[in-house]
Formats: C-alpha cells, structure tokens, sequence
C-alpha cells in the first residue's frame, strides 16, 4: 500500500460567525475571526489517497488525474470565493477549517477512481493552524 | 567600508479584499481582475516584512530596538489590516484598489514617520507563497 499526496491551494474569504447568538457573544467566543465584513487565508489542501501501485503504470493514481478532479470538483468552488456565501456545500453551517474539510472530503469521495482510497485531507489555513481528517 | 546593518522583522495578518475599479463596468473589471473581481471577496494571509537600515548605535550595539520595532508594526500596521476587509473596513482603502503593491507603498506611508528618519525603510509583502512585491523597488 503506497500513500500519495496532492497539494493544492485556494484563496477565501470568510467569517466565523453564528446567527442565533448576539453580536457580542460572537465577538466573546470568535475574536476577530467574526468581523462581520469578513477576512481571508491562503489555504494549502492535501490530499492522500491509498492504494497498490498499478503493475503497468506504477501509479496508484495518475497524479495529473487526481489535481484535476480535486480542481473541478472543489477548488473551483473554493478559489477567490467567500465560503460562507458562496459555497453551496457549506451553506448552513459553522465556516471553521474543522467543518470546510469535513465537507471537501465528501465532495471529493465519490469521485476519486476506484483503484484508490481516501486516506487524509489536511488543510492549511494559516502556517500556524491546520485540520487533519481521516473520514 | 560600509557600516551600515539591515535589520528585518517579519510579521503577518490575515484579510478579505477584492480589485475592483468603480470607474470601470463590470465587464472590464472582470477581464482585467478576473477570479480577485468576485463581488464576495476572498481572502490572503499576508506575511510582512520590514528591512531597517542603518548603522549601529555604538552604545547599544543596534540599529534599531526590535521590540521596539515589533510594537510600532503592530499598533500602525497589524491593529489596522488583521481580520479586517480591506476594501470596506480601512480608510486607506476606501478609494484605493487593495493591490499588494498598493498595500506595501500603504504599509511604508504608515511606518515612515514612526522610525528614525536616519533609518533606511523598506517594506516587503507577500500576497501569495508565490506572489510578493517590494516597496521602495
């Protein structure tokens, strides 16, 4: 079993904000993170998949082929957009690193090639902070 | 012999923007900003770093306090800019387009006058790991 990582990136806005709370415990439990017009990140997305290296190619996956289905399917969606206003699979939800990645992992699931697994989405949203999920 | 010594500090804030140029239609802004036009601003982490210039104070031994240094950037720099929309939160930008280059030649206009002016001044920002400009060039 051979682990394989792609790196891509995205630029967003975003605010962390809950609806059913006042001004001021918004402000209390999310900082500055709740302005309310907003701030961004430079997000760096991994992604590993699993899987047995094919005895033709050497692959477990065609690399080219796993950027490309994770730029179609999600940086699309993601890149120079504002998450919580743009973004249909994160409507209705908290916009934390911790709830974006949940929600890349099932975009990106059904449809990787079979010969893989997901194995990990990390996700970078500062070169302090980053999320790990395994699913 | 040159005596002189750079001294750099390196800082970062996090901020939405959007390039738009309200004397333009949108058509236009959208072919020359392309995906940064987008009306619902999208965001960077912005690392910044400031080169002083200068030569050593004999009795000290620097060319400038970096603590010293490291409060100015924060209360003149990162007070302003971090977790804020460029576009709508600052004044320096109400009526200027959030360019990093514009930003950069912002950031210098707001330190110079807290640091010696004996001290050469340069200020270096990145946008992107892979997108940074320099002021003065």
């Amino acid at each position: 079993m051979v682990y394989l990582t792609r790196v891509e990136h995205f630029n967003a806005a975003h605010k962390l904000f809950n609806p059913a709370w006042s001004k001021e415990k918004n402000d209390e439990v999310f900082g500055r993170c709740a302005n309310e017009h907003w701030h961004g990140h430079n997000f760096e997305l991994f992604v590993t998949v699993k899987g047995n290296p094919d005895p033709d190619t050497g692959f477990i996956v065609d690399a080219k082929l796993l950027s490309r289905i994770i730029k179609d399917s999600v940086i699309e969606k993601l890149d120079h957009r504002n998450l919580n206003l743009d973004v249909d699979f994160m409507q209705g939800k908290m916009c934390s690193i911790e709830n974006l990645v949940v929600g890349i992992w099932q975009e990106l699931k059904p449809l990787l090639p079979a010969t893989v697994t997901l194995h990990c989405i990390k996700l970078v949203e500062t070169p302090r902070i980053y999320v790990e999920y395994f699913g | 012999m040159d005596n002189r010594v750079a001294v750099f500090r390196k800082e970062h804030f996090n901020a939405a923007h959007r390039l738009h140029n309200p004397s333009w239609d949108a058509a236009t802004n959208e072919k020359v900003f392309g995906k940064c036009n987008l009306p619902h601003y999208h965001g960077h982490n912005y690392e910044l770093i400031v080169k002083v210039t200068g030569v050593p104070d004999p009795e000290t031994g620097y060319v400038m306090d970096m603590k010293v240094l490291s409060d100015i950037i924060r209360d003149v720099v990162l007070e302003r800019f971090d977790h804020k929309n460029l576009n709508e939160d600052t004044v320096e930008f109400k009526h200027l387009n959030p360019t990093a280059e514009n930003i950069a030649v912002v950031i210098y206009g707001l330190l110079r006058p807290a640091i010696d002016a004996a001290l050469e001044l340069k200020i270096t920002l990145y946008e992107t790991p892979r997108n940074f400009v320099e002021y003065p060039a």
